[in-house]
């Protein structure tokens, strides 16, 4: 290969070597605002049945196959979460989550992403796991976030509600 | 398909440009399939390596591969850097093949099926890319991987969110790393099937760079990987988010747009651009081009036709009645009436005695007959008593040789320089012609893949049927002009008259069937 053709294709492959060095790391991505801390929020939880049990008589019972004479009747139908989220006075999320399953009767499942100025904020998270009546499950906590700082506000029933994490 | 054909005399005007100084041999533009291929191999090569010093687990993940970076720069670490260059040249190279294809309209009819085999090969390609980075687990990882997630909850996909997986240290498991192990090695192994059956209707597919090709990129690539070695961004925390993180756009461009718009509009882009790959060979089908036909009673199976057709179209079944106990079968739809099987057809001869001719395989609309009619009066144009009479074998797709045409030159033009057996040279040369001048597209734009280079190879007797020895070589010239190329084809048609000159007229004895047709006149006459 001539030295011409050489110089030639160094001078083709460079610009594409720069290309592909430049363009595998840059430009830099912000995911959020600088300055900005990211609070989420995800939960899962099944909602309270939409009606109460009901225990059978014993005329109802014995109609029932031998196999199947459960003393309380259950309907499977749960109650959508309502899950509600307030800032500083200002309600920034809301949403009314449904039952999975097609019989509705599984757990309500929640994933939302919010970017918030970092400082001092007043957090309020709210859920409703019944069909009515007051929010069941209410969290208030005043907050410092950090710029870059990741507010996670999950939900664990077992351990008494809404669990804040990372502050 | 306006912006097809401007994007395609754009391609064709840039791969020309590069033909000097790379060869059209090395051509980047022109062997960006084969360099997938090959980006494809050291992607496998040096992801081997690195898995070997690889730890299958949260602990112990960015730790090893920090290690690797750090305290085997000049292993590990290069081999790191390699691994992630390779990755985003494939992505360039397989984005531009697919481009180039579009564009040139390789999608249409016969085409179809490579077209359409290489739409899922995009979406294994990116998978595995993206997969890759989560190995890494730092904060780029970390985002690329909640992104992800987040993209697929918007479909509900799952009963319980994805993102739930990577929302704090205790859902993150080991376990989660051997998937993503597994994913990062099965999904390269499905795109290897996938390559595999996206080159099964090409005939003889290239897969193999050319060496020159393969030396420039693995150069560029140590290179960069030198001068710029890929690096971790810091450890993932699910508790913090860095401000910025370094992208790989190649790859990663997703995570991006996904954050500017929302995940329905990346759904619908993904998904709206796939539907619209698959469909575009139904939407532009073209022209239904007429298939070769076989005749049973010529064909004796030597499969010559079957191993150069450009699209898998010929197929060998078995014939108990024929002597080979084979016999061929055109696939219709696969058909690109390119003839190349005619011309690589024993029995497609002009040198046969009976007056109907028929091959063993044929173009309906330009048979063996056909053709041999068309070059008889071709060659009774030219004027007999003139000196360097040429007959000129043309591929219409190429250089115009229509305009060579005068009381010394004839034109047979065909759709494919391919489609001529070489046996037509030889006819030709001993009908009159003092020489012949083929006319090929230029190399590496056969609209037919491999005309061009069957027809060399035929003339060089490196390919059946061949060029007899006894056709004097030095009254052959083949060039490959495209189309717009006019003069120089006349200053190639001149210099070869300018050789023959000092030849004078061929030394071959007439065809038997023409001294039998002369004599047949004289002792009528």
């Amino acid at each position: 290969m001539s030295p011409l053709r050489i110089v030639a294709q160094l001078l083709l492959y460079v610009p594409l070597m720069a290309l592909l060095g430049y363009f595998s790391t840059s430009p830099r991505f912000e995911l959020i605002p600088a300055g900005d801390a990211l609070l989420r929020i995800s939960l899962i939880h099944a909602g309270q049945r939409k009606q109460e049990c009901r225990t059978r008589s014993p005329e109802e019972l014995a109609k029932l196959p031998p196999n199947m004479r459960a003393a309380l009747d259950c309907p499977r139908e749960r109650a959508p979460l309502t899950v509600e989220l307030e800032i500083d006075g200002a309600v920034v999320f809301s949403r009314s989550v449904p039952p999975a399953g097609f019989k509705r009767d599984g757990a309500a499942s929640l994933y939302h992403r919010l970017p918030i100025a970092a400082g001092r904020h007043r957090v309020v998270a709210r859920l409703r796991d019944r069909a009515e009546g007051p929010f069941n499950y209410v969290r208030e906590e005043t907050l410092e976030l950090a710029p870059g700082g990741m507010l996670l506000i999950d939900f664990v029933a077992t351990k008494g509600g809404f669990d804040f994490r990372g502050v | 398909m306006a912006a097809a054909n401007v994007l395609d005399r754009a391609f064709v005007a840039a791969e020309r440009w590069l033909d000097a100084p790379f060869g059209a041999g090395a051509n980047p533009l022109r062997n960006l399939g084969t360099l997938a291929f090959f980006l494809f191999w050291v992607l496998a090569a040096t992801g081997i390596y690195l898995f070997i010093y690889f730890d299958t687990s949260v602990e112990g993940a960015y730790a090893s591969i920090e290690a690797l970076t750090q305290k085997q720069w000049w292993a590990g670490g290069l081999l790191r850097s390699v691994h992630r260059y390779a990755a985003d040249a494939f992505v360039a190279a397989s984005l531009l093949h697919l481009l180039r294809e579009w564009a040139a309209g390789r999608f249409r009819r016969f085409r179809r099926f490579s077209w359409i085999s290489g739409v899922p090969l995009l979406w294994l390609m990116y998978a595995s890319g993206i997969v890759g980075y989560w190995l890494v687990w730092d904060a780029r990882a970390q985002i690329s991987a909640l992104a992800t997630a987040e993209w697929f909850d918007a479909i509900g996909l799952t009963a319980e969110p994805m993102a739930r997986n990577f929302l704090g240290a205790e859902s993150v498991g080991d376990r989660l790393f051997s998937l993503f192990v597994f994913l990062h090695i099965g999904m390269p192994l499905a795109l290897l099937a996938g390559m595999w059956i996206h080159v099964q209707r090409i005939g003889q597919p290239k897969t193999v760079a050319p060496r020159g090709l393969v030396a420039a990129a693995l150069a560029m690539l140590l290179v960069a990987a030198l001068l710029r070695p890929a690096v971790s961004q810091a450890p993932w925390d699910p508790l913090h988010l860095p401000p910025t993180i370094e992208l790989d756009w190649f790859l990663l461009f997703m995570h991006p747009l996904m954050a500017a718009t929302s995940p329905a509009f990346l759904w619908l882009l993904a998904g709206g651009a796939t539907l619209l790959l698959v469909a575009l060979p139904l939407l532009f089908a073209g022209p239904k081009p007429l298939p070769a036909v076989v005749d049973p009673a010529n064909c004796n199976g030597c499969a010559r036709c079957t191993v150069d057709c450009p699209y898998q179209a010929v197929l060998l079944i078995p014939a108990p009645n024929v002597r080979t106990g084979r016999q061929v079968e055109i696939m219709a739809e696969r058909c690109a009436a390119c003839g190349l099987c005619a011309g690589a057809c024993p029995s497609s001869t002009p040198f046969r005695s009976t007056e109907a001719l028929a091959a063993g395989i044929d173009m309906p609309d330009c048979d063996v007959q056909h053709q041999r009619m068309r070059l008889e009066a071709a060659l009774a144009r030219i004027a007999p008593a003139a000196a360097g009479r040429i007959m000129v074998f043309a591929c219409s797709e190429a250089a115009q040789a229509a305009t060579l045409e005068d009381a010394r030159t004839a034109v047979l033009d065909m759709r494919c320089i391919g489609m001529l057996p070489p046996s037509f040279i030889e006819y030709a040369l001993r009908s009159g012609a003092d020489g012949a001048l083929l006319v090929a597209c230029r190399a590496g734009e056969c609209v037919y893949r491999l005309g061009a280079e069957l027809t060399a190879q035929r003339l060089a007797g490196e390919r059946q049927p061949i060029l007899r020895k006894s056709v004097p070589r030095e009254r052959l010239r083949m060039v490959e002009q495209a189309a717009g190329e006019e003069t120089a084809l006349r200053a190639a048609c001149d210099a070869l008259r300018g050789a023959l000159a000092a030849m004078g007229p061929a030394p071959l004895p007439r065809p038997k069937r023409e001294a039998m047709a002369r004599d047949r006149a004289g002792g009528h006459g």
